[in-house]
């Protein structure tokens, strides 16, 4: 049943209308970005109110609370925030990103998997401008960046554009026949988001609560992130990245398999 | 060479959760259900058994009546959604017409919706900036074409996407009865553009309900019933099939709806009078019944074609003075046509027992639309003795969309300088 043959000729019909993919996505960019006066900084309204929440409550609040081997803490947050709202968002808009889209589905052929690729591919690059604020936080912090380290972000990158890209074309098509999956999903990210080492380092994590945080595999990315991004040092965590590729993968060829076999309901239920 | 090929086509409607208007998953998991409500409960067969091919440069028109499975067919060819079994091969590339401007984005610039549009139609950026000037001058949407698209009036939009979808340049356009959309000079526009497309040896797949249009349009024709073909081939003897097949069934639509209704008072002013029947009833029409040539009864005639009015009547005791009358009218009730035995010197000589008075129309040269009829029998000075008033009705059907009511046999002739070809230089029906 599970047949990597058939992901691959998704991907394959991904990559031939990549053009369409970069103008969907740069739409959507342009699209939000002029409606609204604010504009570009709404998307990092939510990061950033995050990041002065938890700095506040870690830092002035309860500053005993926290790891005191964290020298930069709301640097350390963001290395964690920054990817963990790419991947939120991309789970949450693509509940509705086959919904949003019935008169594309019913009257135009098309590759209906590009709707939820748009969506991750836009929070890609709402990302990467992320990461420019986080070069300038960094560089404030005197903390350095351009390590050899940094090699490593793409791989991380590419895993969790896989994991997000899988468990969103599972949520879209999910979304199609259950509409209250983007409300449930809700309640499952703030739960996930506590369950991964983003507001607090792996290590402060109690011994014996550790194999259940290694089975998260956004638990990886985010040490991977700070790994990177924050703390000092070479990253020398290959393989618990490994775990988080092969969990990524997984989730790629169900999210397709199920996405496919739903696909033909789609034109149908949106 | 096929350019369309359809072999054994099925395709199955599946309804999913029939209890469920929105499904929760929520519900889906307490209820222990989630496979159930994902299986489907209900199915509707919208497609049995439909094979054609379709050559190379072809024009097809598909007609039926609504939900006899034409649109599906036409999705299923652009490859919206799969068949449930059979096969359909196509060669090249298809740009599909089924709404325009589908997926066009309200607040970004006509322009970059060109693009986009373009692109999901299967063009690369390359081809569609080769096409832009055409595209832009075809819809005449001049400097707004950098304005967003919610800017545009539906008369705007509907041209840049009826734009952008011929410019994909297919070797195979499917257009679903857009042509129903927009005005008159943009509908000219598409026409030419068809045109064009079929000079280019394109091949063309075109869902309507302008029967009219695929007849001058199409090298062939489809009829769909319930998902089945009716008929398929020649145009004209296709559609010919399909009009008495809706006639059939108007037929019996009509005559439940009207039962003859039995009003014996005389009506104050005999000329706006409603319907109704009054008379003396010395003489007794006791049915009316409108004929076709052949014979069968029927109530829906295609124009030009003969009718027979047939009256049966019947007289208690034998009469002498009796005149005969028909008269036909609109359906707001203008006079199009009336006569009796009297005007035209008919001499009356005996009228006793039963009879039949058949009134010959050789040819209904009326234009379409619902008529009604008045019969009557009465006395030379008009004393009526039984008239039916607008108690009967009938329908003209036709493909041309001509006006007014009377459509007298006609024909074009051209000389000298004006050159004129194509439909619309003999009138159908001369």
């Amino acid at each position: 049943m599970i047949s990597g043959g058939h992901v691959l000729a998704s991907l394959r019909q991904l990559l031939r209308y990549r053009a369409l993919v970069v103008s969907l996505v740069a739409r959507e960019l342009k699209a939000r970005y002029r409606g609204s006066v604010l504009g570009f900084l709404w998307t990092f309204v939510n990061p950033l109110l995050l990041l002065l929440v938890y700095s506040f409550v870690f830092g002035v609040v309860m500053p005993g609370a926290r790891a005191p081997e964290i020298e930069h803490y709301p640097l350390f947050l963001f290395c964690g925030i920054l990817p963990w709202t790419w991947f939120s968002q991309s789970l949450t808009e693509s509940c509705v990103s086959l919904t949003g889209s019935g008169s594309l589905l019913r009257k135009v052929m098309f590759p209906a998997e590009i709707l939820p690729a748009v969506t991750v591919f836009t929070g890609l690059v709402n990302f990467g401008f992320g990461l420019v604020i986080l070069a300038g936080f960094s560089i404030y912090a005197a903390v350095p960046l351009l390590t050899a380290d940094l090699l490593w972000l793409p791989a991380i990158v590419l895993v969790q554009l896989m994991l997000s890209l899988g468990l969103g074309l599972l949520l879209a098509a999910l979304s199609v026949h259950f509409r209250d999956i983007r409300d449930l999903l809700g309640s499952v990210l703030t739960l996930w988001f506590f369950a991964t080492p983003i507001i607090y380092p792996y290590t402060q994590a109690p011994e014996r609560l550790r194999p259940l945080l290694d089975l998260n595999p956004f638990t990886h990315l985010a040490v991977a992130y700070q790994e990177v991004l924050y703390v000092a040092g070479p990253y020398r965590q290959g393989a618990r990245l490994g775990i988080a590729a092969g969990v990524a993968l997984v989730a790629l060829i169900v999210g397709y398999l199920v996405f496919d076999r739903l696909r033909e309901t789609f034109a149908e239920e949106v | 060479m096929s350019a369309v090929e359809v072999r054994d086509l099925h395709k199955l409607y599946r309804r999913y959760g029939r209890r469920k208007n929105f499904g929760t998953l929520k519900s889906a998991l307490l209820g222990g259900r989630l496979r159930a409500d994902l299986r489907p409960d209900a199915s509707f067969e919208a497609l049995k058994d439909v094979s054609f091919t379709l050559a190379r440069g072809r024009t097809l028109g598909i007609v039926g009546r609504n939900g006899s499975g034409k649109s599906t067919l036409l999705k299923l060819i652009a490859g919206i959604g799969r068949p449930t079994s059979g096969t359909i091969d196509v060669e090249g590339r298809v740009s599909a017409l089924i709404e325009l401007g589908a997926g066009f984005h309200p607040e970004i610039s006509g322009r970059e919706n060109v693009f986009i549009n373009g692109m999901m139609l299967g063009l690369s950026k390359r081809e569609v900036a080769d096409r832009f000037d055409d595209i832009v001058r075809f819809a005449e949407i001049g400097e707004f074409i950098d304005a967003p698209v919610k800017t545009y009036s539906s008369g705007m939009y509907m041209r840049l996407g009826f734009a952008v979808a011929v410019h994909v340049d297919p070797d195979v356009l499917l257009v679903d009865e857009v042509l129903a959309v927009g005005d008159e000079s943009f509908t000219h526009k598409c026409l030419d553009r068809f045109a064009d497309l079929k000079r280019q040896q394109k091949t063309i797949v075109l869902v309507t309900h302008t029967l009219d249009l695929v007849t001058r349009l199409c090298d062939e024709a489809l009829w769909l019933d319930h998902g089945r073909i009716r008929a398929q081939g020649d145009p004209k003897r296709v559609i010919d099939a399909y009009l008495l097949d809706v006639a059939a069934t108007e037929d019996a639509a009509v005559s439940t709806a009207r039962p003859v209704s039995h009003q014996d008072s005389l009506p104050q002013d005999m000329t706006t009078a409603a319907e109704g029947r009054w008379g003396s009833r010395e003489a007794e029409i006791a049915g009316v019944e409108l004929r076709h040539a052949h014979g069968a009864p029927g109530q829906v005639f295609r124009s030009g074609e003969p009718m027979d009015i047939v009256l049966a009547v019947h007289a208690a005791r034998e009469l002498t003075d009796f005149v005969f009358g028909v008269a036909v009218y609109s359906a707001d009730g203008v006079c199009c046509y009336g006569t009796n035995t009297h005007i035209e010197g008919a001499q009356p000589q005996r009228l006793s027992g039963k009879g039949e008075v058949v009134f010959r129309i050789d040819a209904l040269d009326l234009t379409a639309g619902t008529y009604r009829l008045d019969v009557a029998v009465h006395r030379a000075d008009g004393v009526p003795y039984d008239y039916h008033r607008l108690l009967y009705s009938f329908r003209v059907t036709s493909t041309v969309k001509d006006v007014g009511f009377f459509r007298p046999k006609h024909g074009w002739t051209f000389s000298g300088g004006v050159e004129i070809a194509g439909p619309g230089v003999s009138s159908e029906d001369s």
